[in-house]
């Protein structure tokens, strides 16, 4: 038994403002983000029986707020746990385990207010097997493969920094992306070179904010409900492949991806060819390649020209990271709520880049340097284009 | 830690602290040998160290001395200093793949890191460089370290970090 078309997500909603918000905690970005989506979903938090977070605790963001919770998720694998915890809630509804469960994201990933340290333990694998080789961050880990990956299938550059084009051509149409000035692929090769292959344009922002959502079970949004059209969970994965990006099985695909998504597609009962609209993680610049192979959009090797041609554009036959993604719209560090807010947003038709008819949406999220992965199918529908 | 902090060129390159199991790995390194691991049960050599074989899952695991002839797998040049690294960058953070197999991180020495000194699957060849009072695997281009051979095969001398070319 799966949770298919049996979950809803009901309340969505990110920060009143996001980018650089240095008079926000991370806290309080969580609290910000809970009460707006519960008021999207038109309920109140006395409603909120479950809690699950990232980056922060659970109990933290439940006590803040005044809640008392009788399920908790402390699930924290990078970046999709947020995708990870819309999951677990689709499997706790559906088993009676709770019956309204919030999810909040909140990160002051650039002005750093209220934000927890970032330990680095040298007796971790990290610490004895990578950081002693000048490891710096994701620029210095995330690109890893990138390299081979353009040895194997002779990738260019110029179609590596064609990601940043065109999402920069959707967050164009997005007033609150933090970058918006259409760019071209000589821009791209122009800007500061930050970890080879990688220039500055191809690395994600920094940037503070957050988001949260309300879930519930499908029948609980029928009958009651909201002020806004609910949005069902029809398929989910989750997988993890390694804490070591040196460590990856083959450097020109994700493990986690492929495994996470096959789950999610097959309880979905869809195939790439249903899919109107895609959220892929955007760290950096070869991530949506990455991801269209590995999701099955195109064949192995056939990314960098599917996007170079315009196809995941505006007016392309694959809208894809229609908010502009982590390289132009916004990225906390733990970017992985943004996906599956503009997912909503997509098929609730209010997005600011909104795609016509918008049926089926699905948000791949990964977690670390290709760690972990989340994904999630989401429909306007109980079943996948009804 | 701050940004400005990391950023920093008066800190020392990070050193790793090893666990009861990574011990052997890390001893061998200060004697200038590189140690891995095979499991007896299914032959199958693997990095990093651990108390089993991560493939069949047998404990019955054991230490032997690589060749440290390795190939470039894939890498980036990071533009910005780690702690220690002000004066080599740009530097290259690299994966090499050992002749046995396994993986792992490390740097290339002995070359300057641009795009066109390193070459996807040259061949290269394991030295050692200090981190702290620990010796650290890194790697140079194959043959690279004619002129001082006799003293620093692979293998063949101990060494300390105190003496150990910087």
């Amino acid at each position: 038994m799966t949770a298919k078309g049996r979950v809803a997500i009901v309340g969505a909603a990110e920060t009143e403002r996001i980018g650089v918000v240095p008079d926000v905690s991370a806290l309080e970005m969580h609290a910000e983000s809970a009460r707006r989506a519960v008021a999207d979903a038109g309920m109140t938090l006395g409603d909120v029986d479950g809690v699950a977070a990232a980056g922060l605790s659970p109990i933290s963001v439940a006590h803040y707020l005044g809640i008392t919770p009788n399920y908790v998720d402390a699930t924290s694998i990078g970046g999709c746990s947020f995708l990870v915890h819309v999951r677990h809630a689709a499997a706790a509804i559906s088993a009676g385990l709770a019956d309204v469960i919030l999810i909040t994201h909140g990160e002051s990933g650039r002005s750093r207010t209220g934000a927890p340290p970032r330990a680095a333990d040298p007796a971790s694998p990290q610490g004895q097997f990578e950081a002693p080789y000048g490891t710096l961050g994701p620029p210095t880990l995330f690109p890893m493969g990138v390299l081979r990956y353009m040895k194997r299938y002779g990738l260019t550059h110029e179609q590596l920094a064609s990601v940043a084009v065109a999402q920069r051509r959707w967050s164009s149409r997005v007033p609150r992306a933090m970058f918006r000035d259409l760019i071209t692929v000589e821009d791209v090769m122009a800007s500061r070179m930050v970890s080879y292959p990688m220039h500055l344009l191809e690395c994600c922002l920094v940037t503070d904010g957050g988001g949260a959502l309300v879930v519930t079970s499908a029948a609980r949004a029928k009958a009651l409900p909201g002020p806004k059209p609910a949005v069902y969970v029809l398929g989910t994965g989750e997988a993890a492949e390694t804490p070591l990006v040196s460590m990856m099985e083959d450097f020109t695909t994700s493990k986690a991806f492929t495994v996470s998504a096959s789950r999610a597609f097959a309880e979905a009962g869809i195939t790439p060819s249903d899919v109107d609209h895609l959220m892929v993680y955007d760290a950096f610049a070869h991530l949506p390649i990455y991801g269209l192979e590995d999701l099955g959009f195109v064949g192995r090797g056939e990314a960098g020209a599917f996007i170079e041609e315009g196809n995941t554009s505006p007016g392309g036959r694959l809208p894809m990271n229609t908010n502009g993604g982590g390289l132009s719209y916004t990225h906390t560090g733990m970017y992985g709520m943004f996906l599956v807010q503009e997912s909503i947003r997509q098929l609730r038709g209010e997005a600011s880049a909104q795609v016509p008819g918008v049926q089926t949406s699905v948000a791949q999220g990964v977690g670390g340097m290709f760690m972990s992965a989340g994904t999630l199918v989401l429909g306007t529908e109980t079943v996948a284009g009804a | 830690m701050s940004p400005q902090q990391s950023l920093s060129g008066d800190r020392p390159k990070a050193a790793p602290k090893p666990t009861p199991e990574t011990q052997p790995y890390w001893d061998a390194a200060n004697r200038r040998e590189l140690a891995i691991q095979r499991c007896t049960s299914c032959g199958k050599a693997f990095f990093y160290p651990r108390s089993a074989c991560p493939v069949c899952y047998s404990k019955q695991v054991e230490w032997f001395v690589a060749s440290g002839r390795a190939r470039l797998h894939t890498y980036l040049i990071s533009h910005r200093p780690a702690p220690g690294f002000a004066e080599q960058v740009p530097y290259a953070i690299a994966v090499v793949e050992l002749e046995e197999g396994p993986r792992m991180m490390t740097n290339v020495v002995g070359v300057d890191n641009t795009p066109e000194n390193l070459v996807l699957d040259m061949d290269l060849e394991v030295d050692f460089e200090p981190r702290g009072a620990q010796l650290v695997p890194v790697f140079r281009p194959a043959g690279s370290r004619a002129e001082n051979a006799a003293g620093h095969a692979a293998g063949s001398v101990a060494g300390s970090p105190a003496e150990s070319p910087a």
